[in-house]
């Protein structure tokens, strides 16, 4: 069930030679919607404990789930947005156990009949990220289930309190295909699957809140040999932490093949503090979970028009959006890859593309270079230089445009055009009158530039022979003085120009 | 007047209190009296005398002021204790449930409520509706007001699970009682009591609000005294309820208007797996009546053959009990009911499994457990495809049967149970013998199809037996018309003479 066709390079050396390590990801996403899966509480993060509970999550005597639609639209989005088969006929079933975090004494989840089957993530090759080369990772299923709520070990001397707020909560668990080689495809993985989930809008990402957790299936073997057995760290909530536990994962097996021992499949927690995993229970006293189908609830079929629905709302996707970053705006590979990263990223620098060359009457090509520089670079610069100075209310895009606009007329210099931004978010003035105001324009008036230019070659008559003599390095030296005698208001072009003319 | 009142059924009272020959109030002090009087008989886990009278009350008044009255206005009913009532004690007559107040409605009550009946109390019933003798209750079993003829004063069964609510029917504690059914809880004690009573097809009755015995199975249905009654009381209990997944989306006929015993053009299936070895000869001789019955109503009858009938009693003993396993997992001592925490033991602190351990044991009764302990086998690594699925087969065979069934025929006599009632105890060594109660009614409860009993006769015994029909998915319309040309045939009035 792997994908070998491109394989990782990457190798743990140990006393025997080198290993291969075998990943595979389960990751549990959050849904977003206003309602629980099969309740009408509240999904809301942070709430008061047990202000967020109905009568079928506190599982009362007699309750019933009634699936929500819009979580189960969800999950068929998402499907549709890793190129998934899309199951027409899916069926809930319990998963039964005991604990206190678990009203009901089950799970409702999809274990014989998910939602969703097999589909596929790309990871685009970043050598610096130690992905030599586009790698595809399989998806196995996707299904729906509730999650638990939430044990607090620290109210009471001797008791646990219960919280059921997040009882209930829909969970989309993604299970990739063994597919994965290395600590830095893992956490590729984890990212992009993140951004096409925050692109469809079927879960926040919100990793520190727990709305993505993954369980770290992690197994070695000697290249070429069949897999080795795995062990399953169980919710482990950021990349770093998903990477850390592989390679602290590999070793510990690693070491402990090497040292004549076997790996036993269990499942494991991961301690951040001390970096280290540690066992939670082997298979032989593994739950025997005694799935079977939901009998409170009906076959889920979805028809045509309902998946249809799905597939129309939704919106261009990361792959997509980044082909046609560098295709059809001509960006950069680098700045399309990061513009595309965060729905927040792409989100701003396309609205203000739009506003851009809708002022400037040009295409959104003509202007995408520039205005991915001010997104990516000037913009996030000056709003860090001003820290709590800034005032993100003032951030619009018509603001930002307006001051693209003067730059790419010339009437204002990058350095202008920087500081006209860091007036606006502080004031929230006009950036027109505030270059007005503030006397932050360029003079491109030549008569002006023509008569400083002449000062500047008659103080400096020896460089002018020197230039003249083949020193072609001191046009920069008479640029600058030019510059400095106009305050660094003349437009740098047509002091370029009339000098060059001048200097002849 | 008063222990008159107490004979009438749904539609006569309603009929009494709408043309004013007697005020709701009335009705409903008869009755209460009559609960009140039969303490010998357990029927009543709680009795709600003060809820009977209020909305009795409420419909005098709405009758006076000139507003238009429910479909049951003015009739005061039994609610089994498996329907969770608000503010009133629900405990599905178990230990675990004890004091359990529900802070809402299940669906079918408040439709009830909402058609104008009132409550006289909750009825006793087999502890989680796991019984057929309503001997399992955790509050001491129901007695059966009926005795065997010449003097006999054996405690007798008044069947199960709704048995609580086939004894006071039959013994004019109320006029009507709702019921369960997942594997004959309705239809078996409404033969033993000589009442009628229907499961309508899976679906009709929301189950919201009633605590869950077999979820696939579980149906909820009227019992009354005659086939009106039940179809009066089922239109207000059936209907699409939202918060219900399994509940169908379909519109509730006018049943009890279109009531026709007329069967004329219909014909009428006798299942030959029906007829076991060393079956009962006055349960054959009771059939056979049957058959002449509706023969002369103008059915045609035929012989047909169910042939998975004898692998769907096994088959409901694992589907059953492996659903209520998970379904019961909820009673674990952490929200509400009892909760038994265990004492510190050797120093070492008593903890969660312990807790529930203990509430479990303390909180469910030997047959409960029992079937848990069933239903947590057969869903268990290794044993699941053996058993849950195998028997997951069967019951698509078994309801297989019945659609080739309903190729050459409407409805199907058979009878309703292997025997009469019998005395209390008599089967406590002998939960085989016990379940085979069961073995006519569980194949239409796989099925999810629409079946009913209906008394027909009297045993030399002088105990009454019943008749049971099945009808096509939908079709209460053409059940309960055959239902009634045997009413109107047996012309059963036998009633139990009071000895409480």
């Amino acid at each position: 069930m792997t994908n070998d066709v491109v394989t990782s390079t990457y190798r743990l050396q140990g006393a025997t030679g080198e290993w291969e390590v075998v990943i595979g990801l389960e990751v549990h996403a959050q849904v977003t919607s206003a309602a629980k899966l099969f309740s009408s509480a509240a999904t809301e993060f942070g709430a008061e404990p047990n202000t967020q509970v109905s009568l079928i999550d506190a599982a009362m005597p007699g309750m019933l789930p009634v699936p929500n639609r819009e979580c189960i639209r969800q999950a068929v989005r998402t499907g549709m947005a890793i190129e998934a088969q899309i199951n027409k006929y899916s069926r809930f079933d319990r998963k039964n156990y005991f604990y206190a975090d678990l009203p009901q004494g089950y799970q409702i989840s999809q274990l014989y009949h998910p939602i969703v089957g097999e589909g596929q993530i790309l990871l685009e090759a970043d050598e610096k990220a130690g992905i030599p080369e586009d790698k595809i990772i399989g998806i196995e299923r996707i299904h729906v289930e509730q999650d638990a709520g939430k044990l607090m070990h620290d109210q009471h001397p001797t008791m646990s309190y219960v919280d059921l707020n997040r009882c209930g909560v829909a969970l989309m668990e993604i299970v990739s295909k063994a597919d994965m080689r290395s600590p830095a495809e893992a956490g590729a993985y984890i990212r992009k699957l993140r951004s096409i989930l925050r692109y469809v809008g079927s879960c926040d990402g919100n990793m520190e809140q727990g709305s993505m957790r993954a369980d770290v299936n992690v197994s070695v073997r000697k290249p070429g040999d069949p897999l080795g057995t795995r062990t399953e760290t169980k919710n482990v909530n950021s990349v770093r932490f998903v990477m850390a536990v592989i390679e602290g994962e590999a070793r510990r097996q690693i070491d402990l093949i090497e040292d004549g021992g076997t790996v036993v499949q269990e499942t494991r927690l991961y301690d951040p503090d001390r970096n280290e995993t540690r066992s939670m229970r082997s298979k032989e006293d593994a739950h025997d979970y005694r799935y079977f189908p939901d009998p409170d609830l009906l076959p889920l079929e979805l028809d045509e028009a309902f998946l249809e629905d799905c597939r129309a709302s939704l919106p261009e996707l990361p792959d997509a959006k980044r082909a046609r970053y560098t295709g059809e705006l001509g960006l950069t590979d680098y700045n399309a890859s990061v513009l595309t990263a965060e729905v927040e990223t792409f989100a701003r620098f396309e609205t203000l593309l739009a506003e851009t060359a809708k002022r400037l009457g040009k295409s959104e090509a003509e202007v995408a270079t520039q205005v991915a520089n001010w997104t990516l670079s000037v913009a996030p610069g000056v709003i860090k230089s001003l820290g709590e100075e800034a005032k993100l209310e003032h951030n619009t895009a018509s603001a930002q445009a307006a001051i693209l606009e003067m730059q790419a007329a010339g009437e204002v210099s990058g350095g202008q055009a920087k500081e006209i931004y860091e007036i606006v978010l502080r004031t929230g003035g006009d950036p027109a009158e505030v270059a007005d105001a503030e006397g932050l324009k360029q003079q491109s008036d030549t008569g002006a530039i023509e008569a400083e230019i002449d000062a500047v070659l008659a103080a400096n008559q020896d460089k002018v022979e020197q230039y003249r003599g083949g020193k072609d390095k001191l046009f920069g030296f008479f640029v600058g003085q030019v510059m400095k005698a106009t305050g660094g208001k003349a437009n740098p072009q047509v002091v370029n120009e009339l000098l060059k003319a001048k200097l002849g | 007047m008063m222990s008159e009142l107490t004979d009438l059924g749904v539609k006569a009272i309603r009929d009494g209190v709408a043309s004013g020959d007697f005020s709701a109030r009335e009705v409903a002090e008869a009755f209460n009296a009559n609960v009140a009087a039969a303490g010998a008989l357990n029927a009543f886990i709680v009795a709600t005398p003060e809820k009977a009278l209020a909305a009795a009350d409420a419909v005098d008044e709405a009758r006076s002021a000139g507003k238009q009255l429910g479909p049951m206005a003015g009739v005061p009913i039994g609610m089994k204790d498996l329907f969770c009532t608000d503010g009133v004690q629900t405990t599905a007559a178990s230990h675990i449930l004890e004091g359990f107040v529900p802070r809402y409605e299940s669906t079918v009550s408040a439709n009830l409520w909402k058609a104008g009946a009132g409550m006289l109390g909750k009825l006793n019933l087999d502890q989680f509706a796991m019984g057929s003798s309503n001997e399992t209750s955790y509050f001491g079993n129901v007695v059966s007001p009926w005795r065997t003829a010449g003097g006999g004063n054996a405690a007798m069964s008044p069947g199960g699970s709704s048995g609580g609510s086939s004894a006071a029917v039959s013994a004019r504690l109320c006029p009507a009682a709702t019921g369960t059914d997942t594997g004959g809880s309705i239809r078996q004690p409404a033969a033993f009591a000589g009442i009628t009573g229907v499961k309508p097809t899976y679906g009709r009755c929301s189950r919201w609000g009633v605590v869950a015995f077999a979820s696939s199975l579980d149906q909820a249905g009227p019992m009354a005294r005659n086939v009106e009654d039940c179809a009066i009381m089922l239109e207000a209990m059936a209907g699409f309820d939202p918060k219900d997944a399994t509940s169908l989306d379909m519109p509730v006929p006018n049943w009890a208007e279109m009531l026709d015993a007329d069967l004329t053009g219909k014909r009428v299936g006798i299942p030959r797996e029906y007829r076991m070895d060393g079956m009962d000869a006055e349960i054959l001789d009771n059939w056979e009546r049957g058959k002449t019955m509706l023969r002369d109503a103008g059915a045609e009858i035929v012989d047909i053959s169910l042939p998975h009938t004898k692998y769907a009693l096994p088959a409901y003993y694992i589907i059953a009990p492996a659903e209520a396993s998970s379904n019961l997992a909820r009673y674990d001592g952490v929200r509400f009911g009892l909760r038994e925490m265990p004492s510190d033991k050797d120093g070492e602190r008593a903890g969660l499994q312990d807790m529930y351990a203990a509430t479990r044991s303390e909180g469910f009764g030997d047959e409960v457990k029992r079937r848990i302990l069933i239903g947590t086998y057969v869903l268990s690594a290794g044993f699941y495809d053996a058993y849950y699925n195998q028997a997951q087969k069967v019951r698509a065979l078994v309801a297989q049967d019945f659609e080739k069934a309903w190729g050459s025929c409407d409805v199907i006599l058979a009878p309703t149970t292997p025997t009469a009632s019998f005395p209390l105890g008599s089967l406590d060594d002998d939960p085989l013998t016990m379940y085979l109660n069961d073995v006519f009614a569980v194949p239409a409860s796989l099925a999810g199809l629409p079946a009913m009993s209906v008394p027909a006769g009297m045993n030399s015994q002088g105990l009454p037996l019943g008749l049971q029909l099945v009808a096509k998915p939908f079709d209460e319309q053409g059940l309960m018309n055959a239902g009634l040309a045997i009413e109107q045939r047996a012309g059963f009035t036998a009633r139990p003479d009071r000895w409480w």
